[in-house]
């Protein structure tokens, strides 16, 4: 009968399991092997590559986030960029502040964009961002609140589907739109970079990449167990009732509008802390994070992986990104025609994702037989 | 308004209700008083307006006018379906509609009384008693040997007996049950007649159904819809000899 929540976990959530042990031994191995192993080593890892993976992790955690909200509450956001972004842009205020008078300009408090912008002081929303734990709470809590007004609003007057789906677009677009203007306060169009420190340490140090390769692979690890946590026990049934039969959730006495407003800020802030790793890591955010193509993407990402599974998104988002790391250094004019390609193949082909693979190819082998289990294999936990 | 004397009695109190849908009358100055512990059927052809009405009860569709009230002087019209559900209105669908990716543990976990919000469902455990009226209602709708099946890979008449299942452990004062026999067998239909009898000494009923033979198993008072407003009232056999009655719907 039905277990708790962690019991679940422990026994039912094997994929869940093989991916977390991956990204725990990566996390160990390579932050290790880039300060440990002589830079001719077979086992070496540049800070190239380490650069490169913690923003697969990154985009991991991301993909995580929308799939606790699509794949399970039946949310199509096409918005989640934002959040991620703004996220990015919190940690990119903290470390413009820590560049302190060693900018261009040698203005100790204001950064560079803004002594070239003649603003006389700093605007209200910088102050307090040179603290790095006040930083953190806004980067995680700004996102959160926006997500909140926004999915309070649209999930109370019972917008859903395709129509839910442009607004998040709308959302992401304008706030671009807004970033990219010069009086926003965030740097316009060139967004923030050239960063230097980030809690007194050089962000060029080996040590800090592979300090930050290690956290990103660690709250990773740490939001999949939430959101783990959350789509077992009975608030992430009542997710999948809403996503599979909102009507008679209402019938069974849920305020449907809460339950999806949950589900969109705690991913929103999942989004954003994801977004909080990845700019200290890349050195810049700017207001293309923001643009509508971006939010696609991790769709792509969740649909190719497995969507409804949490494991398969990770693994989607890691696996997607990688291809198109290859792509656009050999082929870079054919990226978003392969991307279409993938998302069209996954959704004839795979429409379990990658990690539905296995299960599909041992249905077709069992029918091919002349046989098939009753109830059928295809009937695992959290489907389409 | 309704006299008072009749108020301690009545557990739902519709007067006057019409729904318009672009013009068209779903509903039409209907009535219809419910008594505590009563069963009532209704019948009456297609499109006469038995799943509307059940709409306009439990907060799906706002009636243009009239007055909706429940258990003394609730006013339905001021609240929605999940509400309505918590007051103590379950419904069953006319088609099954159980969470069909969930269990049947799942499913009636989901439907069992107690908290609702957020976080009383994120840190969820059943309590023994719970866990214990789980266990009853899997007996009572007679799946207790496949809790953990998929529900939408039951067969038909099984989703209807676990929506069933669904409606009472909620608890309901009020139960609306909208075409039960729809999809089952002659056995199962027999049975789910006995089941209802049962359920009436304990709840107030509205069955909705089409099958003759299911009604007159229920024995009891009898509602005939038509056009939206009630076209006769009274024992099935009073029902059956109407000349309007049979005229509009069991002539046909
Ligand atoms: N949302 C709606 N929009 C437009 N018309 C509707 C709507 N809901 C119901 N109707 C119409 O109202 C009328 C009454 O429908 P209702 O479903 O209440 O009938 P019913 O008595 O339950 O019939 P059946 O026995 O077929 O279930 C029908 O003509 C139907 O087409
Ligand atoms: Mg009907």
């Amino acid at each position: 009968m039905k277990a708790g929540p962690i019991t679940q976990f422990l026994t039912e959530d094997k994929g869940g399991q093989r991916l977390l042990l991956v990204i725990l031994a990566l996390s160990i191995y390579m932050p290790l092997a880039h300060l440990l192993l002589p830079s001719d080593s077979m086992f070496y890892v540049s800070s190239y590559t380490l650069t490169l993976w913690g923003k697969y992790l990154c985009y991991g955690m991301l993909a995580l986030a929308v799939d606790l909200v699509w794949g399970y509450c039946g949310i199509l956001s096409l918005g989640h960029g934002a959040f991620f972004a703004l996220g990015g842009y919190g940690m990119g205020m903290y470390l413009m502040r820590q560049i302190g008078d060693r900018g261009v300009y040698g203005d100790p408090v204001l950064p560079d964009f803004m002594v070239f912008l003649s603003y006389e002081k700093l605007p209200w929303f910088w102050l307090g961002m040179d603290m790095f734990w006040f930083a953190m709470i806004m980067a995680v809590l700004v996102p959160g609140l926006l997500a909140f007004v926004f999915g309070w609003l649209a999930f109370r007057s019972r917008v859903t589907g395709v129509y839910l789906s442009i607004i998040t677009q709308a959302l992401t677009f304008s706030l671009m739109l807004a970033f990219f203007r010069n009086e926003m306060g965030f740097g316009g169009n060139n967004g923030l970079t050239d960063f230097r420190d980030i809690l007194g340490f050089s962000l060029q140090s080996s040590g800090v990449r592979a300090a930050l390769f290690f956290a990103s692979g660690l709250l990773l690890i740490i939001a999949y167990l939430v959101c783990r946590y959350i789509v077992n026990s009975r608030l992430g049934r009542t997710m999948v009732a809403v996503r599979d039969a909102e009507s008679r959730t209402r019938f069974l006495g849920y305020r449907v509008e809460w339950v999806k407003t949950f589900a969109f800020v705690a991913s929103a802030m999942i989004a954003a802390i994801a977004g909080i790793l990845y700019v200290p890591q890349v050195g810049i955010i700017n207001p293309s994070e923001f643009s509508p193509i971006q939010s696609i993407e991790i769709i792509v990402w969740v649909a190719v992986g497995g969507r409804g599974t949490l494991y398969g998104a990770v693994l989607g988002a890691i696996v997607v990104n990688y291809l198109k790391t290859w792509f656009t250094s050999h082929y870079p004019d054919m990226w978003l025609f392969f991307l279409g390609a993938l998302f069209v193949v996954t959704t004839l082909f795979m429409p379990k994702g990658l990690v539905g693979v296995w299960g599909q190819v041992k249905d077709y082998i069992a029918i091919r037989r002349g046989y098939q289990k009753p109830g059928d294999g295809t009937a695992s936990q959290g489907g389409a | 308004m309704k006299p008072k004397h009749i108020e301690k009695d009545v557990v739902l109190y519709v007067d006057g209700v019409s729904v318009s849908f672009d013009g068209f009358k779903a509903l039409n100055n209907l009535s219809l008083i419910l008594n505590r512990g009563e069963m009532r059927a209704i019948i009456g052809p297609n499109g006469a307006g038995k799943t509307t009405m059940m709409d306009v009860i439990t907060g799906k569709t706002r009636p243009d006018e009239g007055v909706v009230e429940f258990d003394g002087s609730i006013d339905l019209t001021k609240h929605d379906e999940a509400q309505i559900a918590n007051l103590g209105i379950g419904r069953k669908f006319q088609k099954p509609s159980v969470i069909e990716t969930l269990t049947v543990y799942e499913n009636l976990e989901l439907a069992i009384t107690g908290q609702r919000g957020n976080w009383a469902n994120l840190f969820f455990k059943r309590s023994a008693a719970q866990s214990q009226r789980i266990d009853e209602l899997l007996a009572l709708v007679r799946l207790q040997d496949q809790p953990d099946t998929v529900a939408g890979s039951l067969s038909h008449g099984q989703k209807q007996w676990l929506e069933i299942g669904m409606l009472l452990a909620q608890e309901p004062k009020v139960l609306l049950i909208d075409e039960p026999a729809a999809g089952m067998t002659d056995a199962e239909t027999e049975r789910t007649a006995e089941l209802f009898k049962e359920l009436a000494q304990h709840y107030s009923l509205v069955v909705v159904e089409h099958d003759m033979t299911f009604i007159r198993a229920l024995n009891c008072k009898v509602t005939v819809l038509h056009e939206g407003s009630v076209l006769a009232e009274g024992t099935l056999d009073q029902v059956q000899k109407n000349q309007k009655v049979i005229d509009v719907y069991l002539g046909r």
